[in-house]
């Protein structure tokens, strides 16, 4: 556990030793806003909720920021050989990967943390259900935390940051845009109903939307958890696979 | 004290590191010498339990490496070859984390980061970041990095690498002191160093160790007293023509 600790206070530091942490949570805050004041009609809708204002484009927004974030966690250990050094401590390799998602997982905690003023706007706009926002919040960090999962682990497969970049950004897209309601439409028609249903079970909307509506399942919850259990699993057997 | 045993290492169809045995005492200082390829750093990084061996034994102060890592990486501070540091971080900050990465804190914890700085006269630089630093201060960082937790076996991957004339009679100075008290392995491709720090040397080639002996012993077998020439004996160049194993 105090490995884990050392491994995620270096992380972290580093993050916000660089500006690639400052950049990105400007970003993210800055296309969050626009697609709500813009798509979302925040003003106009007169909807005190903020699920289709503002919840429903931030699968659109995280898709290519988070892998941005997660991209360097593996490659630049294994570009820079520090990763020769890790794999000398007396710690264990699973700490290591802990601590690194937990340090990524910290920087978009404060980048979706800081999105705020907007839910002081809608209290004091109309009567929100704020329970609703709340569980739409967790969805949001669990969506990020599941992107952030699947980019670790592409990074551990690449020294090449771009190409983790590239990489994962396609998998966290295919992953939105699979279930995304217009394309379901469209492969509807070719498709028979047991693989539409097949590729929407894996798609994130269904998980997201609902948890954004305030309709905590117990079920959307374990879905994120078992892509991020899953994807960290799958770093560790990468990693000690890629030495041998 | 280091015991390793018939440790073999295959890289898909070659073959690095061949059923190398030898032991390493506490007191002792032992040079690896070879040619480029010879499976040097594979053996050290099979040695600090960095890659898996594809059959052999390890054992470090006791502990085996393969069945209990943790314990046994525990008793070594390595350096490896490229000097790998973690660019964003200060000299004095990545100490600090390689201490507490070896269960360091408080007090023990700015001593052993004082004392390192101060063994590998890290001063001038400590609170410059890293991606500034010269070859030669990025070295001594990770040596110093090799030192924090005063290891009963340290393993050098080319420790003078890179070194001005100054600092690499300080290095093999200190491995010499080290060795007094601790178990040494390190790697070199500067004869002189095998006399000037050694108490004992090896030499490998094509992942065997065809050489094994203290330096007086080593430059009597030369018969012309120099190791330059005992090392051209002994060791396959990559000049000479690829013998009919290899070819096959
Ligand atoms: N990860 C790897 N995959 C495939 N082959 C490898 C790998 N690591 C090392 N080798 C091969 O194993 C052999 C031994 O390499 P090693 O780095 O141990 O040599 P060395 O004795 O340290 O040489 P040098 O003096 O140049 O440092 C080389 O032929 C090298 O190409
Ligand atoms: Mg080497």
């Amino acid at each position: 556990m105090k490995d884990v600790w050392t491994i995620y206070k270096r992380e972290l530091g580093s993050y916000f030793g660089q500006p690639i942490a400052y950049a990105i949570i400007v970003i993210f805050l800055l296309l969050s806003m626009v697609f709500t004041f813009t798509l979302g009609n925040f003003i106009e809708a007169g909807d005190a909720s903020l699920t289709y204002s503002f919840f429903l484009y931030l699968p659109f927004v995280l898709m290519v920021l988070v892998p941005a974030v997660g991209m360097r966690l593996w490659s630049e250990e294994l570009r820079s050989g520090t990763v020769e050094l890790i794999g000398t401590y007396p710690i264990s390799l699973w700490s290591v990967i802990l601590g690194k998602f937990k340090a990524a997982a910290t920087v978009w905690l404060i980048a979706i943390a800081l999105t705020f003023p907007i839910w002081i706007t809608v209290n004091w706009l109309g009567e929100p259900d704020n329970l609703a926002i709340i569980s739409g919040y967790i969805g949001a960090f669990l969506l990020a935390c599941t992107f952030l999962a699947i980019t670790l682990l592409v990074s551990a497969f690449t020294r090449d940051q771009v190409i983790c970049l590239i990489v994962s950004s396609a998998i966290c897209i295919g992953l939105v845009f699979a279930t995304f309601d217009p394309f379901v439409r469209q492969y509807s028609k070719t498709f028979s109903p047991e693989v539409k249903d097949a590729i929407t079970a894996l798609g994130v909307w269904d998980h997201f939307l609902s948890l954004a509506r305030g309709a905590f399942r117990l079920q959307d919850v374990l879905w994120f958890a078992s892509i991020i259990i899953a994807s960290l699993l799958g770093t560790s057997a990468i990693l000690s696979a890629k030495r041998s | 004290m280091i015991e390793v045993e018939n440790l073999t290492k295959r890289f898909g169809t070659k073959l690095a590191v061949d059923h190398l045995s030898f032991t390493v005492q506490k007191g002792e200082v032992l040079g690896f010498l070879g040619p480029n390829g010879a499976g040097k750093s594979t053996t050290m990084r099979m040695v600090t339990g960095f890659l898996p061996p594809t059959s052999g034994s390890i054992r470090i102060c006791g502990t085996s490496v393969i069945e209990n890592p943790t314990a046994a990486k525990r008793h070594i501070g390595y350096l490896p070859e490229s000097a790998p540091l973690y660019n964003d971080m200060t000299v004095t900050g990545f100490l600090n984390f390689a201490a507490e990465i070896r269960g360091l804190t408080g007090t023990a914890k700015k001593e052993a980061v004082s004392m390192a700085i101060e063994t590998c006269f890290l001063e001038s630089v400590a609170r410059q970041s890293i991606d500034t630093l010269s070859k030669g201060y990025r070295h001594r960082t990770c040596l110093a990095q090799s030192l924090l937790h005063d290891p009963e076996v340290l393993i050098l991957d080319e420790p003078t690498d890179g070194l001005d004339p100054n600092q690499k009679h300080e290095v093999r100075q200190l491995i010499r002191r080290l060795g007094e008290k601790k178990v040494v392995l390190f790697s070199t491709h500067i004869l002189e160093e095998v006399e000037a720090a050694c108490t004992r040397a090896v030499i490998v080639d094509r992942g065997r160790i065809v050489v094994d002996g203290t330096p007086e012993e080593l430059k009597e077998k030369s018969g012309t007293g120099s190791l330059t020439d005992l090392f051209r004996q002994v060791t396959t160049r990559d000049t000479e023509p690829e013998t009919s194993e290899d070819a096959a």
